[in-house]
């Protein structure tokens, strides 16, 4: 891959770290109503997958969701609006973090139903295929949504419909406290594939050169028609299940744990890469310096963007 | 059936053709997918089979295994993929074959047809309908037998609609699936065999328009569904013994056309709500309510509700019979109010 493409890359994992880290920072000090559910750690999913899609194609995401948008080009001031819950944000500030939804973009929404979002990616599927268009619909999930019954029927239905859709499982170890040995009797999330008779494999999720060809070979079946793949991408998250866990999650479990997958930072993880293969170290300090700004001009943005006007709630429950 | 729709979708609808309550259905959608080629279908057996109360009957052999689509036994994607199809501009007409499987589908349609629109700060349509049969009559028990459209208007950004006759069903079918919001479409399996006279080709009544189904002088019956047959017949009683009763018929029960109820009621006085759902937490309540709330100063006695007893519906047929209001009950609670 080429240095260029490296660097966008980055600039995207970049850009949801720091804007992560942000929300860490001013959540603490109440300026983040309601609840905010982190990706720091997950960054080469998100960005992996995203870059291996069309601006057209659609995504559907989660709860924890910030990268997943920004990854699909989610600008970080409206992104920022919608969680300070102000008028400028791109849901007007009546969804916040759990919703952010932009459908010029192709983002179908995140969620705050655990795999609430997996049938309405097949439905962009089904969708897609009827119409024509080419499109593909990615499904983002995490470990806790595979035992979902949403996540069975749409595998199910997505496989004997042929649609083009690949369900990008994010298996970061946890659904919420509960670690995948006490709520799954698998390791490989993928194996879940076999019983649909479609294709499933697992990668290194905080490698996103692994990530985003396996991706894109995925997105590639499904966009020639031939069906939908389970991806699971082996990862971790660094902060507790939501800011406000104790001890990010310390309760359940150990500091240890967490202290080594930081070891395997995806930012990092593809730093090393990029040096390697002989970008400037420059350009990638470039590249930090102007998201650090990006992301205060962001909350510069939000800080000073009004708040909806009261009878904005009663607007926007019918289109016309 | 008759092809009553035949090729002919934008001719004069005046001409009249009898047909059932179901038939009228078919034909609405069958109306629907000749003139927009984003409407389609989808549900459990509504293919070849034609629906399991023939609600699709002849579709899948006129528009083909792609539009008229049969699903898994698998409500959650049935719901779940409407959404998502209907959010990136198709016209889904998906049935759920007894409403009460609705609550297997509930995530979908409450937390995320709903809600989408709003959640998203008004940026998303999603023109959806869940067309799903109701009510008791058929000794299907308490799983395959419940009036649950009190459960859908209580969520803002579903509309629910409840026609009572085939003339009704057929254009508000084709409002519903025009409509670019999620629409329960909530058919009674009694009123399925039921004629009527129905417009061949197109025409709609537009939702939220409630009607008023019989004049009277003397007390408004407020009845959804099938109720509104029982209470027009409950009025012909009624009338014998010098009452006179109008029948009103919400025909959406939300967004409800409150005018037309009230207006009603401003008219006679006396109101009584009836439906077959049982009586705690239902629609009738709200209506009731209502009433209290902007028209008291008409009222010459309470608001009274008549509905179903708060049971699962029973098999055995004279207790399933026994549940729900018939003809008598209505003139009983009637009478009450004098």
């Amino acid at each position: 891959m080429k240095n260029e493409q490296l660097l966008d890359m980055y600039r995207q994992m970049v850009k949801i770290r720091y804007f992560e880290e942000k929300i860490v920072e001013d959540y603490a000090k109440a300026l983040v109503p309601g609840l905010a559910h982190l990706y720091i750690g997950q960054e080469a999913v998100a960005v992996g997958v995203c870059s291996a899609l069309e601006p057209s194609d659609y995504i559907t995401s989660t709860h924890r969701g910030h990268g997943h948008c920004i990854a699909k080009g989610g600008e970080l001031d409206k992104m920022m609006a919608e969680l300070f819950g102000r008028k400028t944000g791109y849901c007007k500030g009546k969804g916040g973090s759990m919703h952010i939804a932009e459908l010029d973009l192709g983002i179908l929404g995140a969620n705050g139903v655990v795999g609430g979002g997996v049938p309405i990616a097949v439905g962009a599927a089904l969708s897609a295929q009827m119409r024509k268009s080419g499109q593909v619909a990615v499904a983002f999930l995490g470990d806790g949504a595979s035992n979902q019954g949403s996540f069975h029927e749409a595998l199910n239905m997505a496989s004997t419909w042929k649609l083009p859709v690949v369900f990008v499982c994010e298996n970061n170890l946890y659904g919420i406290s509960v670690c995948q040995k006490v709520h799954q009797n698998i390791t490989d999330i993928s194996v879940r594939a076999t019983g649909y008779n479609i294709p499933g494999l697992t990668v290194e999720g905080n490698d996103i050169l692994a990530v985003y060809h396996a991706a894109a070979e995925a997105i590639a079946r499904a966009r020639n028609g031939e069906g939908p793949t389970l991806l699971e991408c082996k990862t971790y998250r660094w902060r507790g299940h939501h800011e406000g866990d104790p001890n990010q999650g310390c309760t359940y479990r150990e500091r240890e744990e967490i202290e080594q997958w930081k070891e395997k930072c995806p930012l990092k993880n593809l730093e090393q890469k990029m040096l390697k293969q002989g970008v400037k170290e420059a350009d990638i300090e470039a590249i930090q310096e102007e998201i650090q700004q990006a992301v205060l001009d962001a909350v510069e943005f939000a800080i000073n963007s009004p708040f909806p006007e009261i009878e904005e709630a009663q607007e926007d429950i019918y289109a016309s | 059936m008759p092809d009553v729709a035949e090729k002919m979708v934008n001719q004069d609808a005046e001409e009249m053709v009898t047909m059932t309550y179901v038939e009228a259905i078919t034909d609405a959608i069958r109306v629907e997918m000749q003139r927009d080629e984003s409407v389609f279908v989808m549900g459990e057996d509504v293919g070849v089979y034609g629906g399991i109360f023939g609600a699709t009957r002849g579709l899948y052999a006129e528009f083909g295994a792609e539009r008229v689509r049969d699903t898994a036994i698998s409500e959650a994607i049935i719901a779940g993929a409407a959404t998502g199809a209907a959010v990136t501009g198709l016209r889904p007409v998906a049935e759920i074959m007894f409403i009460d499987f609705t609550t297997i589908a509930m995530d979908q349609i409450v937390n995320q047809a709903a809600k989408m629109r709003y959640m998203f700060g008004g940026k998303a349509m999603v023109p959806m309908v869940i067309r799903t049969p109701t009510g008791t009559g058929r000794g299907a028990a308490a799983q395959h037998s419940q009036s649950l459209e009190a459960w859908h208007c209580h969520v803002p950004g579903l509309k629910v609609v409840m026609p009572s006759t085939p003339y009704d069903a057929k254009g508000l079918l084709i409002s519903a699936i025009r409509d670019n919001n999620p629409v329960i479409f909530i058919e009674h399996k009694i009123l399925y065999a039921t004629k009527g006279e129905v417009p061949r080709g197109e025409y709609t009544i537009p939702l939220s328009q409630a009607e008023v189904k019989r004049e009277g002088n003397d007390v408004s019956i407020i009845a959804t569904s099938l109720m509104v047959q029982r209470s027009l017949a409950a009025a012909e009683l009624l009338e014998k013994e010098g009452i006179s009763a109008g029948v009103v018929d919400p025909r959406t029960l939300y967004p409800l056309d409150k005018e037309t109820l009230l207006r009603s009621v401003q008219k006679t006085n006396r109101a009584i709500v009836v439906h077959e759902a049982c009586k705690t937490g239902g629609f009738g309540g709200e209506v009731a309510t209502l009433i209290m709330e902007e028209a008291f100063d008409y009222l010459d006695a309470p608001v009274m509700r008549c509905a179903g007893l708060d049971v699962p519906i029973p098999f055995s047929p004279p207790l399933e019979k026994a549940v729900i209001p018939d003809e008598n009950q209505i003139v009983s609670v009637v009478k009450s109010l004098f």
